[in-house]
């Protein structure tokens, strides 16, 4: 492995460090913001595409990793990314370009403010993806809410104040919980590096009412975030007021911060508690499937429709973590990246057709495929990835999620695939109501058709989710050592409980109970399609 | 004897810059014409920094002073820098300001000046009685500061409330010392804790004594059940008085509250502990919910600093070293934060205080983009985001709570889970103000004025010391633990 020692404080700061040359244009010229903008924004995913040229994917440790003392003895700037982050990062310096190019000629006020936020929040969110000290990840949770909360109040649409402030303290009310529990971790473990916790809770074993407690304060935070039913109220007001780049940043990555966690913290960490909520969690998430589905059918607003796909969306990413099942998780890993490309896709021709009309309701469309063909053919091409067509994207994460929550729980798989059919009916229903039919609204008849720059950001997304349709293996490979990690450890109270001792290497042979054996399970991941 | 009155004079070198300065001002103050008054307050602030580098001399020479009344320690030099840089931020922030009003007078500098002293001396005492001269020494000087504004009823209705509620306070602290002496025979802080280590209990006056002095300095530092005057005093008051009055008092009383209930009453930590833990609850709660309905940004932020007498109280009811380091961390970053949102309130205030209302800062985000960033950079540290001081003040007070636990039970998690709770709520009225500033629709009538340049190198200062404890805090942090570790605890 190459040595690269700053790559990392490198693709986390490089945003922060373009907003300090935004902040010194001259704030009316919104030529050159937009393109340093721009610029600044490909240039990191650039240099982030660095990370897989030196990444290991057969080890699962923490790779890159940087480690400096920071305040006192106990925090530490510690980064490091592997398998279960690295596509995360990857994901988020893809969607930054695109949001910025979505909001090229949508956005007329205070055009640097926007761009400054925009890159603070992609800082914020990396920073997030590659902590691992808990003080930092804190940090860097906290500051993805400050921007993304003017980015709403600011520049959204009408109700926006409302749901800026639902926003930011139904997340806050989370994180000063999961704080108050940081705290406690490091009152018991004496640091707030994540690989000493780990190492003092190889070692130790909590009390079962601490870990149950911690447990839920970290679950708490991110299952708001994710959100998970029934805390998922805040997010059909926050996305369908952001802005359309908000809007994608938030669905696209943002949310994916509470999986993340909880499979980062919550579950490596609190193995035993996450095995006994489990069954109350997995619940929950099926009903998010269903019940997000249900509403999303019956929205009239275009982008409510997209905004309840994702809490139906993500409580398959949940279900899937919490099959713990490594092909169940990798499914879930997959499954967040899908979930970013194809709802921030959604949501970005959403934002084109509110750019034309200024409405999201559906009634004021239909029909539209006539004047517009390749706006609408795009748009169909994301609906049907987002509703897991194969060879889609959609339908491997959801088809791994499936097969691997079925090896433990063959009830939650079968409820979980009458979502999978619900996400048909109502995407391709809204499209149908959208693009086909007679044209009701005269103003409809001469809407301009995608200009260039639209093009541009439809072909890119649809390539990425072409290829993430295509060629898994090579996402999944490099996800699946840090996956068989962290299921490893879950299941080790499992297997040790028979035998004696701690920090056994037994738990190998984890899956596979029912008669389908791993390679199997292999050939079914790579080729994945029909 | 000579070199020893030099050895006094080094340890209480802050004290004897700053009056004698104030002096000078007075003396000073019937010669110089109306129209450079200002320059009044140029010399105060430049005593309040000859005070601050001889904060350094005290340091210097660490010891008892005056037999003992005065202990110059480095918990002492921590306090007074805290101290005397609110000081000299609030002096900055009212030269304009006395100006605008057109009440410009030298004894407004001088007695800040002597309210500083007092505060000194509260921070170093290790004997009540001269505790009990510096609070006086600093709630006189304050009671007229508050009343500045002659022709302004409400200054004057708060200057009285103030007086009166607070010679009452005093009058209850006097009590409790009273108690005390009468139970142990002594008032030194530190031979306090000697006598109550003896065998035999701690006598029920002394306890009684110590329940009087919480409610004399609880009055003084707003906890409830005793902070109902606060808001009306902070709301009609000068701003860059209350700028001062929410900061530096709250500092030395809390700084000699620490040293009377740790040094002296350390011992009976599990029975203060409750009266602790109970005010800390009821002071978060009445200080956050209150301001979640207040339309005046000053009385707002009145009942904010309630809440964040409450936060400290927290870390204050750990009743370890740890507490103490978190507690004055907290203050240094609390002062700062304070300071410099109290001192952007007197900009915006404009002529007669006229614009105080939530709604006046509408637009503010676009009209005047670095007051407003910087506004928002103090409430964001109010409100505990992180990158900011706030932040780590409320860490480090939830992290030594936590950390007490093995002490107090579960009594003091529960405190910590109530603590964040608290911040949450909180979070709304701070977020009122931003959305005022970013998302609403600028106000018509509003002409901006400029930021007159004392002012803005105040905010300036305050806004960079906030950055700096978020994001650099090792040096400060290490210091408040030398501090922490400088206090004779038992």
């Amino acid at each position: 492995m190459p040595e690269q020692p700053l790559l990392l404080t490198v693709v986390t700061f490089l945003p922060l460090l373009s907003v300090v040359a935004l902040l010194l244009l001259r704030s009316d010229d919104h030529a050159w913001i937009r393109r340093i903008a721009l610029a600044a924004s490909l240039a990191e995913f650039v240099v982030s595409l660095l990370l897989l040229r030196g990444f290991d994917s057969t080890n699962a440790a923490y790779q890159f990793t940087e480690y400096h003392h920071w305040i006192g003895e106990a925090i530490h700037y510690h980064l490091g990314v592997d398998g279960i982050s690295l596509f995360l990062v990857l994901l988020t310096t893809f969607l930054t370009p695109l949001a910025i190019l979505c909001s090229w000629e949508s956005i007329h006020e205070n055009v640097k403010g926007f761009f400054v936020s925009l890159l603070v929040i992609e800082t914020a969110m990396i920073g997030v993806f590659l902590s691992l000290d808990l003080f930092l990840f804190f940090v860097f949770w906290e500051l993805t809410l400050i921007p993304m909360y003017f980015m709403i109040g600011m520049w959204g649409h009408e109700n926006r104040i409302y749901a800026a402030i639902k926003f930011i303290l139904y997340t806050m009310f989370g994180s000063i919980l999961m704080l108050v529990a940081i705290l406690w971790l490091y009152d018991l473990a004496g640091t707030f590096d994540l690989e000493g916790i780990e190492q003092y809770l190889a070692v130790t074993s909590l009390p079962h009412t601490t870990e149950l407690l911690l447990f839920a304060a970290f679950f708490l935070a991110f299952a708001i975030k994710v959100p998970l039913f029934p805390l998922h109220t805040w997010l059909p007001d926050a996305h369908t007021e952001a802005p359309t780049a908000g809007s994608v940043i938030l669905a696209g990555v943002m949310l994916k911060l509470g999986t993340y966690g909880i499979l980062r913290f919550c579950v490596p960490l609190f193995p035993k508690a996450a095995q006994e909520a489990a069954p109350a969690i997995g619940v929950l998430a099926l009903i998010g499937i269903v019940y997000g589905a249900l509403v999303a059918t019956v929205q009239t607003d275009l982008k409510r429709l997209v905004a309840y796909t994702s809490v139906s969306h993500l409580g398959f990413v949940v279900l899937g973590i919490f099959a713990f099942q490594v092909t169940a998780v990798e499914g879930a890993i997959y499954q967040m990246l899908n979930h970013g490309v194809s709802t921030g896709a959604l949501f970005l021709a959403v934002g084109m057709l509110y750019d034309r009309r200024h409405t999201h309701e559906i009634k004021q469309f239909g029909g539209l495929a006539t004047p517009m063909p390749v706006l609408m053919a795009f748009f169909l091409f994301v609906a049907l990835s987002s509703l897991a067509l194969p060879p889609l994207n959609g339908f491997i994460g959801e088809f791994l999620i499936l097969i691997g929550t079925y090896l433990g729980h063959h009830a939650w798989a079968s409820w979980a695939a009458s979502g999978g059919v619900l996400s048909a009916i109502y995407l391709l229903w809204a499209y149908q109501r959208v693009a086909f039919g007679e044209i009701t609204v005269e103003r409809n008849r001469t809407l301009p058709d995608a200009s260039i720059r639209e093009r541009i950001i439809l072909v890119s997304v649809s390539l990425a989710i072409l290829f993430l349709g295509v060629a898994s293996p090579l996402f999944t490979r490099r996800i699946e050592a840090s996956v068989n990690n962290v299921v490893e450890r879950i299941n080790q109270p499992e297997t040790a409980s028979g035998g004696a001792g701690t920090g056994s290497m037994a738990a190998q042979a984890t899956i596979a109970p029912a008669g389908i054996d791993r390679t199997t399970l292999r050939t079914l991941r790579v080729r994945g399609r029909p | 004897m000579a070199t020893a009155q030099l050895v006094n004079l080094h340890r209480v070198a802050p004290e004897w810059h700053l009056s004698i300065v104030g002096i000078l001002v007075m003396i000073l103050d019937p010669f110089v014409s109306p129209r450079r008054k200002r320059w009044l307050g140029w010399l105060a602030f430049a005593g309040a920094l000859a005070a601050l580098l001889a904060v350094h001399r005290a340091y210097d020479s660490q010891g008892m002073a005056y037999d003992n009344l005065i202990s110059t320690d480095v918990f002492s030099v921590f306090v007074h820098v805290v101290v005397i840089l609110a000081a000299a931020l609030s002096i900055l922030g009212s030269i304009d300001y006395l100006e605008r009003e057109g009440i410009q007078r030298g004894e407004y500098y001088a007695l800040i000046l002597f309210a500083t002293a007092g505060m000194g001396i509260l921070a170093g005492a290790n004997e009540l009685v001269t505790a009990f001269l510096g609070l006086e020494m600093s709630s006189i000087s304050t009671y007229i500061l508050v009343g500045f504004r002659r022709r302004s009823e409400p200054s004057n209705e708060a200057s009285m409330k103030y007086f009166l509620l607070g010679s009452f306070a005093t009058a209850f602290f006097l009590y409790g010392i009273a108690m005390v002496y009468g139970a142990l025979g002594t008032t030194y802080i530190d031979k306090i804790q000697a006598l109550l280590e003896r065998p035999g209990g701690i006598p029920a006056l002394a306890m009684l004594g110590l329940g009087l002095i919480f409610v004399g300095l609880g009055f003084k530092v707003l906890i409830a059940p005793f902070q109902v005057y606060g808001p009306d005093v902070y709301e009609g008051a000068p701003t860059p008085v209350t700028a001062l009055l929410s900061s530096a008092p709250k500092v030395a009383t809390f700084a000699l509250m620490l040293r009377i209930f740790y040094v002296s009453f350390g011992m009976a930590s599990d029975f203060w502990f409750w009266a602790v833990w109970i005010s800390a609850v009821l002071t978060m709660f009445i200080g956050n919910l209150a301001a979640l309905v207040q339309s005046n940004v000053k009385r707002m932020l009145a009942y904010s600093s309630i809440a964040h007498a409450g936060y400290i109280l927290v870390a204050f009811a750990a009743s370890t070293t740890l507490g103490i380091a978190a507690v004055l961390f907290y203050l240094a970053a609390y002062v700062l934060m304070k300071v410099g949102a109290f001192l952007i309130v007197t900009h915006l205030g404009q002529r007669g205080e006229a614009r105080l209302d939530i709604r006046d800062y509408a637009g503010l985000g676009s009209r005047e983009p670095v007051l407003a960033a910087s506004f928002s950079l103090f409430l964001f540290s109010l409100l505990g985001l992180p990158a900011t001081g706030g932040f780590l003040g409320k860490f480090l007070a939830f992290q030594s709570a936590l950390d007490a636990h093995s002490a107090h039970g579960t009594a003091i998690i529960w405190l910590v889970v109530i603590a964040a709770i608290n911040s949450v709520i909180g979070a709304y009225y701070y977020l009122r103000v931003i959305i005022s500033m970013y998302f609403a629709q600028p106000s018509t009538d509003y002409t901006p004025s400029s930021v007159a340049p004392a002012l803005g190198v105040a905010i300036f200062v305050a806004a960079i010391g906030t950055l700096y404890l978020g994001l650099l805090p090792a040096q400060v942090l290490e210091f408040a633990r030398t501090a922490a570790d400088s206090l004779p605890l038992h």
